[in-house]
């Protein structure tokens, strides 16, 4: 591998960016400087664990550690959908319904991924199988905590139009069909936008590590199509699936708007 | 026979602990108008919410002998149309709101046909509030719960109200529960005037 070793003084350069960016906002008043530096701070310190674990985890090849490894990045995602909404479902739903519906999309593409498309020897090879994992459940989470913030916001706002178009008499999936719509578009956007843009404004992140790491251009390319595909294919299903749920979930058996469910 | 019979009915409202109304059991009869008066929250819209099933509740309610257990709830709303104060709008035009060729009722509330065509964001709340009870009656209900519906009308279009629901309540033979603070109203429309009492029974007023 001819790749140019980073070193501490690079990674400093780049970080004192971010403090530049901190600093402004703090200085103006814009607000946000904590969640800015708390996010910092949390790339640096989970990457490098990810980097040890990863290591460990390469060297071991077992099916055990890497299913673990799975299983705590789902639950990390699935927290991360719930924090970042502004009124999530009460109790245990506003963890399982984001989290469930990226189990049902993101591992089941991985699986197809590495057991129809890819093939490594074993299928489950960790140079393969936590990255793919990796780039699904990221941009699922984003999809899905896009779709169920604007579900739940619009809900929210609009009780009473919901209410009044319950009251005519209307269905409840029709009442929220709008919204519904709405919030599915808002999750596909960020990739819809990834891949309209990729190769002419934006050369895909993976793509430019392989570039990087010395790959020729077309392996990287097609790769990257790949990944594209199977990611709008995962943010898709995972979305649709968290926002129909959620649906469901926001109207009782008697069709009801049930705003008691949101927090 | 369609009246509307209302057995122990209470009101649930998840979250909200005081119970204001107790259980009700009342007879709403097909082509009279029943009022229903008391302080300001002392639970009337919950009462009409109930009915319409739009809020848990416990106790039933029917039409002519129908349990609205026995239908799905939008079919139960679709059947017995709550009209709150304030109407949502979610459409650009007012006419996207109607059912196909409805001019009738809206010529009846003091309206041109090219209404259909008025952009919502342009009402007025009192041109909202007569649009919202054409919008419901253009649904041919069998039961209207009415939530101050001439709450902001000027006297003239409130007497227009008045008559398109008497006159409704009577061609159709539905039964038509009224909430309002305007005892003269009441006393003029209703055949029966409901009070809602501090400790929260409901007595019938002469």
């Amino acid at each position: 591998m001819n790749v140019i070793s980073l070193s501490a003084l690079d990674l400093s350069i780049a970080a004192g960016l971010v403090l530049a960016v901190a600093l402004l906002q703090w200085r103006m008043r814009l607000g946000n400087t904590r969640s800015l530096l708390i996010a910092g701070t949390r790339t640096v310190v989970q990457l490098l664990l990810l980097g040890l674990v990863l290591k460990i985890v390469f060297a071991a090849s077992d099916i055990f550690w890497i299913s673990v490894m799975a299983m705590v990045m789902l639950v990390a995602a699935g927290r991360e959908v719930m924090v970042r909404q502004k009124r999530r479902f009460v109790g245990s739903w506003g963890f399982l319904l984001g989290t469930s519906s990226m189990f049902v999309s993101a591992f089941s593409i991985t699986l197809l991924a590495l057991l129809v498309i890819v093939q490594p020897e074993p299928w489950y090879l960790p140079q393969y199988s936590i990255p793919l994992l990796g780039m699904l459940l990221g941009n699922t989470l984003n999809g899905i905590t896009l779709g169920l913030d604007n579900l739940t916001r619009n809900v929210w706002e609009q009780k009473a139009v919901l209410e009044g178009r319950l009251a005519l008499g209307e269905a409840w999936t029709h009442a929220i069909s709008d919204i519904r719509r709405d919030s599915i578009r808002v999750g596909m956007i960020p990739i819809i936008n990834a891949m309209s843009v990729a190769g002419l404004v934006s050369l895909p992140g993976m793509m430019t590590g392989q570039i990087m790491a010395g790959a020729p251009p077309l392996e990287a390319v097609k790769y990257q199509i790949l990944i594209m595909f199977l990611i709008a294919a995962g943010t898709g299903m995972g979305t649709i699936t968290a926002i129909i749920i959620g649906c469901r979930r926001l109207f009782d058996e008697r069709e009801r708007l049930r705003l008691d469910r949101l927090q | 026979m369609t009246d509307l019979v209302i057995s122990n009915l209470q009101s649930s409202v998840p979250g909200l602990s005081v119970q204001h109304l107790e259980a009700l059991d009342l007879t709403l009869r097909e082509k009279e108008i029943t009022g229903l008066n008391g302080p300001s929250g002392s639970g009337k819209s919950l009462l009409l919410r109930a009915i319409a099933d739009l809020d848990p509740s416990g106790g039933d309610v029917l039409l002519g002998n129908q349990s609205r257990c026995s239908m799905k709830a939008h079919e139960w709303r679709k059947k017995v149309c709550y009209l709150p104060t304030e109407s949502a709008w979610w459409f650009e035009t007012v006419g996207e709101h109607f059912p196909d060729s409805n001019a009738d009722v809206l010529q009846k509330l003091g309206f041109e046909e090219d209404v259909l065509d008025w952009k919502v964001s342009r009402l007025s709340s009192g041109e909202k509030q007569r649009l919202a009870l054409a919008r419901c009656l253009s649904r041919f209900p069998d039961a209207l719960l009415l939530d101050e519906p001439t709450a902001s009308l000027d006297e003239s279009r409130t007497h227009l109200v008045e008559e398109v629901v008497s006159s409704y309540s009577t061609s159709r033979s539905v039964p038509v529960l009224w909430v309002s603070h305007d005892k003269n109203q009441l006393q003029r429309i209703a055949q029966y005037v409901l009070e809602i009492q501090s400790d929260g029974s409901i007595e019938e007023k002469d």
